[in-house]
């Protein structure tokens, strides 16, 4: 049973390695041929580095997830702690309305907002790009935030704001000094989760982007198009590595301070 | 009640950004699916998406054996976990969870090298001289595209709900007399209905409403919805009135089986509602 167990584990990891494992290995090849071995290069790395396009859709998706997910961690929270103090009734409203774009498929929320825009452009000055690139980012964004925050504020005591202003705080001072640490954790992940989301996305970028702004993932869409780039393999064998290192990272400073807090408990 | 007011008033500008764009956009999706481009009240182009029930019923039917077989991969392995240490299991998941962090459009397309007609899986089988078959392009491909991608939405919640379950609770069904069989059936599956059910939502909506799996791995003879939506906004065939309509059915078809799903579970954790 145990052996059929690890057997078993072993099967699933390979169908979820294999094919990346097959990227990285030819993204070494000196032809461009997916299936036979003929030398190893680092060619398509440079050329991969040497690619205007890449480069900048990459400084592209990392500006765009940066303020959109700064911009949707300050609203979310903002909104979360408004919520928390709604009544059950509009409480709910809101809620339902903020699961939206969580529930519905991402094509459908792309396109949705791309309706918007169309109407916009056609009676304001807007264009496709950076800004309607951001708006859609926060906008898929925010739902997180509120969901990460919101039940941190179920876990905190209510009378800690009016215990703080009870005790000479004014209101920012209360919530600066006393909400917001107790609250920290959840805005921490809201804001991760926002961050990775925007590099990742791209179906709802694909909708909302135009032609003169392009983010890493469309690129890589137009190439993948193009049927044989071998830049791509380079590509997510740099992505890979990359995960691959923040993961390992993050697990050794949670490893750390979980040990260390067990240590302290003992004290 | 001055303080309630004042606070609520915090959330007011996310308030007016949800309004404008969740609410508004969802809205207009509704609104051209019942206007022709002139703005006029129609039906014709809600009755229009009858004309194409052969792709809807195909997704439908994709995503469904999609996810089943993610199911059926996700259940005995969500179960070893649990039953390994648990610096082991934190290992293990992440290294489940690690390809996700990949972007789908590249782990899609390392599944094109392989499967293609001079692909690697091709000449390995050519080497013990079977083949070649014509993997690509097919609807099987799609459907190995969506668990492929998909796999880690049924692992998690299946994994969450199994690691809640007390191994006294299993002790116990033994001792009254259950064999494995009688335990995995009135025991387990029971305990895991909330991780199966959100785990099927997690998997089917993505997959119902995907494009680029099908494009990519379906070649151009097995669209599915999203690629049928994508074409009236962005490909040759411009209709948003035809595009929201199918949009709007598509949101349909996906909250039935939300409330399906829903049915099987208990009144507290319900599936994201």
């Amino acid at each position: 049973m145990k052996k059929l167990a690890k057997v078993y584990v072993a099967l699933v990891l390979m169908f979820l390695y294999v094919p990346i494992f097959v990227m990285i290995v030819f993204s070494f090849n000196t032809t461009k041929s997916r299936t036979v071995m003929s030398g190893f290069t680092f060619e398509w790395y440079e050329k991969l580095f040497r690619n205007e396009l890449i480069l900048s859709s990459l400084r592209n998706t990392i500006i765009i997830a940066v303020i959109a997910s700064i911009t949707a961690t300050i609203l979310g929270t903002a909104a979360a702690i408004g919520i928390s103090r709604m009544r059950k009734f509009p409480k709910m409203v809101v809620m339902n309305i903020t699961n939206m774009p969580i529930i519905n498929p991402e094509i459908v929320t792309g396109v949705s907002l791309m309706l918007l825009f169309v109407f916009f452009a056609a009676r304001m000055n807007l264009e496709f790009g950076f800004v309607t690139l951001v708006i859609a980012h926060i906008t898929f964004d925010v739902p997180y935030v509120i969901l990460n925050v919101l039940p941190k504020f179920k876990q905190m005591d209510p009378n800690l704001y009016e215990a703080a202003q009870d005790l000479g705080c004014n209101p920012l001072q209360a919530f600066f000094k006393v909400v917001l640490p107790e609250i920290m954790p959840g805005v921490i992940s809201g804001f991760l989760m926002s961050f990775t989301f925007s590099l990742d996305d791209f179906i709802i970028s694909y909708f909302t982007s135009g032609s003169t702004s392009q983010t890493l993932p469309i690129t890589i869409y137009s190439m993948t198009r193009r049927k044989v780039s071998p830049e791509i393999n380079a590509l997510s064998t740099i992505i890979f590595v990359i995960v691959v290192t923040v993961l390992i990272v993050k697990n050794i400073i949670e490893n750390r301070s979980f040990s260390k807090g067990t240590r302290e408990d003992k004290a | 009640m001055k303080k309630r007011f004042s606070s609520v008033l915090i959330s007011a500008p996310y308030l007016v950004w949800m309004v404008v764009f969740i609410l508004v956009p969802l809205i207009m999706v509704g609104y051209f699916a019942f206007t022709d481009p002139e703005g006029n009240f129609t039906l014709d182009y809600v009755a229009d998406v009858a004309r194409y029930s052969n792709i809807f019923i195909r997704s439908v039917w994709l995503a469904a054996i999609a996810t089943v077989v993610c199911l059926v991969i996700a259940y005995p392995l969500a179960f070893i976990l649990t039953r390994m240490s648990k610096n082991r299991q934190s290992t293990m998941l992440m290294i489940v969870m690690l390809p996700m962090w990949m972007n789908f459009l590249l782990r899609t397309y390392a599944w094109m090298a392989l499967l293609g007609n001079n692909g690697i899986i091709n000449s390995l089988l050519g080497l013990i001289g079977i083949g070649p078959f014509k993997m690509l392009n097919t609807q099987g491909a799609v459907v190995l595209g969506m668990v492929y991608n998909y796999l880690p939405f049924m692992i998690l919640p299946l994994y969450s709900v199994m690691t809640k379950i007390d191994k006294s609770v299993l002790e116990a069904a033994s001792d009254l007399g259950c064999n494995s069989a009688n335990t995995l059936f009135r025991v387990i599956i029971p305990l895991t209905v909330p991780g199966i059910t959100s785990g099927t939502t997690m998997v089917f909506v993505p997959a119902i409403s995907t494009f680029i799996i099908s494009r990519m791995l379906g070649g151009g003879g097995n669209l599915l919805i999203g690629d049928l939506i994508e074409m009236q906004f962005l490909g040759n065939s411009y209709n948003p009135n035809l595009g929201a309509s199918i949009s709007l059915v598509l949101m349909v078809i996906i909250l039935l089986i939300m409330t399906i799903m829903n049915q099987f579970n208990d009144d507290d954790d319900k599936v994201l509602m």
